[in-house]
């Protein structure tokens, strides 16, 4: 269960441990603020403020989508690893080694694009990226090769990660707390993080593992061009991999709220039957909801067209009535303790549970027939990533910094760095969503003259974040990279 | 127009997602004693068990009202549309084998692709999309699609496909039919 110690003994990280997480965090913070840069230039770009040649535009496109979605699974990894460790044994060469294997993995991504010429963007659909023109299919094997290679970072520390949670909890059931749906007392100390981190390993291992499958079927269809593929079932099994890891980040980051924001309303956040309920639904619906992506591909048979469009519904059911409204009962009335750790999750729920909703609704059939590929998609996920996802994942940073003087960061410049975000952040996905709302393609080096005031907003709210954000990477890396306190010492060399 | 119905439904219901949130952090800062802790324990367990039962009503309603009538048509039997368009999509343009169509009796659009994946987008002459499907290589997805208002309609590509996605844009006309 969540302490509500602000900084519990168990939490403290030795020297090997420090070094690893800062390794994680102050290169996710870093590769953050450089792929909004990528962003912002594609903003400016598609509104005539900036000219980038085509084949430069989707470049920068597939390095921006690879690098943030790549780089979110990064950083959530950490959130989970830092909580989970106090519940099961982690042992740190996976995590290390999963740290090594996606910078690997990085760079065959970025030796792809920008040697290579590769531009098939992150979701590469086939067969495009054996066919893309300007660019070799050896260049797209390099980018599959390193998507393996951080694919299977991830994996191992899943496996290890497992190996945990079974080695205590006896089984995956168990540590999802399957055994108290229908009744029973149930266990107070049971950890979320436990619950989430099973949810996450169960779901994106197989997603790693359909991804994985796509890229081997790839490498052989580009070195055996005979070996042609199905077009539909390698769409299939790249939107199923797409969707889990991107989801994945969020269940992973999530887990910094459930285990901080007590701390700071000082009111109790153990689990509940809803609760247990919300996260085995969301195992369920998060493996079976991605044919949402294929709602425009009618050869799909017609009964995952309408999975994809009830499950996808029916996912506002666990975000909406157990973490949002959890959170805020919890929030409501506690005397909350306002630091930055605390803003954050407050917006990252926000982003959450306000980001779902245009999502929700581009889930249905009808809806998507109008919005799909639109800037209406860009403007949900940017929503929810960046307002939701990447708000966790800075609570749990800032409250690291603040345990070198005991006591969360709460400066000036930080007062003023997440209205900034915040405001920024609102303007750039509203723009979008309003995009979508005029049927602006997503995607398009080139824009109409009439698409260009929404694509001028977007980039006068990235550059807003982009001011915030990079002023909390500094301030974050700063932070973490300062020498250890005396009692981080004494741990470590004990 | 449908897309301001969708952004009108979305900017209300995000929006009281954000009163919800403010009005909780007015709140936040007045700590309770044990008794009104209890009450709001009480009461906010309440509270969930409304929203959960009209999240099901509007749940139940919405899948209903969207589905009972299946918005993709047929894909493995005659449609007996009237107007019917072969399209094929190729890096990076479009063929298209009629240009000039009818308003007021459906038109079946048989789409594929020669080589990757594109976006088939039908826009209207407002600028707004009206209907779209996947063109994939190996597959026809076909569309049925009733215009109601003459002009000049573009194909745009929605499915990024290479170095010239954003150009490749097609043209046809709807009249009215002869008559009329």
């Amino acid at each position: 269960m969540a302490t509500l110690t602000m900084y519990p003994d168990d939490e403290r990280l030795s020297r090997g441990e420090r070094s690893v997480f800062n390794l994680y965090l102050v290169s996710a913070v870093a590769l953050f603020v450089l792929m909004m840069l990528l962003g912002l230039a594609m903003r400016m770009s598609q509104g005539n403020w900036l000219a980038l040649a085509p084949d430069l535009f989707y470049r920068v496109l597939s390095m921006h989508g690879a690098g943030m979605v790549g780089t979110m699974g990064l950083v959530t990894t950490a959130v989970m690893w830092f909580f989970l460790r106090k519940y099961v044994t982690l042992h740190l060469w996976a995590f290390l080694a999963n740290y090594v294997l996606f910078l690997l993995g990085a760079l065959c991504i970025i030796g792809s694009i920008f040697i290579g010429n590769y531009a098939g963007l992150w979701t590469f659909l086939y067969p495009l990226p054996s066919q893309g023109m300007v660019w070799s299919p050896q260049s797209a094997a390099v980018f599959m090769v390193g998507y393996l290679l951080i694919g299977v970072g991830m994996l191992l520390f899943y496996l290890d990660a497992a190996a945990g949670i079974i080695r205590v909890f006896g089984n995956f059931a168990r540590a999802l707390g399957l055994q108290w749906l229908f009744g029973g007392q149930i266990d107070p100390s049971h950890p979320k993080a436990v619950v989430a981190g099973t949810m996450v390993i169960i779901a994106n291992s197989l997603g790693i593992l359909a991804g994985a499958v796509v890229l081997v079927l790839y490498l052989i269809n580009i070195y055996d061009p005979q070996m042609v593929l199905n077009a539909l079932l390698t769409k299939n099994l790249t939107y199923w991999f797409g969707h889990m890891y991107i989801n994945a980040t969020i269940y992973m980051g999530v887990i910094a709220v459930y285990e901080l924001l007590p701390r700071y309303t000082g009111k109790p956040y153990s689990v509940s039957r809803p609760f247990l309920w919300s996260w085995a639904a969301s195992t369920v619906f998060v493996i079976i909801v991605f044919p949402h992506h294929l709602l425009m591909d009618y050869a799909e048979p017609r009964w995952m067209a309408v999975t994809g469009q009830i499950i996808s519904h029916g996912a506002l059911f666990p975000v909406f009535l157990v973490t949002a409204y959890g959170a805020l009962a919890n929030v409501y009335h506690s005397g909350m303790r306002w630091t930055m750790p605390s803003r954050l999750m407050m917006l990252s729920l926000f982003g959450w549970a306000a980001g779902i909703v245009p999502a929700v609704i581009d889930g249905t059939i009808s809806v998507n027939r109008v919005m799909h590929n639109t800037q209406w998609v860009p403007g949900h996920f940017h929503f929810y990533l960046l307002l939701g996802v990447l708000p966790m994942a800075l609570a749990l940073m800032y409250h690291v910094v603040g345990s070198r003087r005991q006591a969360p960061p709460d400066s000036g410049a930080d007062r003023i760095g997440l209205p900034l975000y915040l405001v920024g952040g609102l303007v750039f996905v509203m723009a979008f969503l309003d995009a979508g709302r005029l049927s602006v393609a997503r995607r398009m080096a080139t824009h109409l003259p009439e698409w260009w005031p929404t694509d001028q907003a977007g980039a006068i709210g990235a550059a807003l974040v982009i001011l915030a954000m990079s002023y909390f990477a500094v301030r974050i890396g700063a932070g973490l990279l300062k020498a250890p306190a005396d009692g981080d010492r004494a741990h470590a060399a004990g | 127009m449908y897309q301001d119905i969708i952004w009108t439904v979305a900017l209300a219901a995000m929006g009281l997602v954000a009163l919800g949130f403010l009005w909780v952090i007015s709140q936040a800062g007045k700590a309770a004693d044990a008794a009104s802790s209890q009450r709001a324990y009480h009461g906010a367990n309440v509270l969930r068990r409304w929203l959960f039962g009209i999240l099901l009503v509007v749940f139940a309603g919405v899948t209903w009202a969207s589905l009972h009538r299946f918005p993709i048509p047929r894909q493995h039997a005659a449609l007996d549309a009237a107007q019917v368009v072969d399209v094929i999509g190729r890096q990076w343009s479009w063929e298209v084998s009629t240009t000039t169509l009818t308003t007021g009796t459906p038109v079946e659009f048989r789409v594929t692709s020669g080589d990757v994946n594109h976006g088939f987008a039908i826009y209207a002459p407002d600028g707004r999309i009206v209907t779209q499907t996947q063109a994939m290589p190996g597959f026809t997805n076909r569309i049925l699609y009733t215009f109601t208002e003459p002009g000049a309609y573009r194909v745009m590509c929605l499915e990024y496909c290479g170095l010239g996605h954003a150009p490749m844009v097609s043209e046809f006309q709807v009249v009215a039919p002869e008559g009329n």
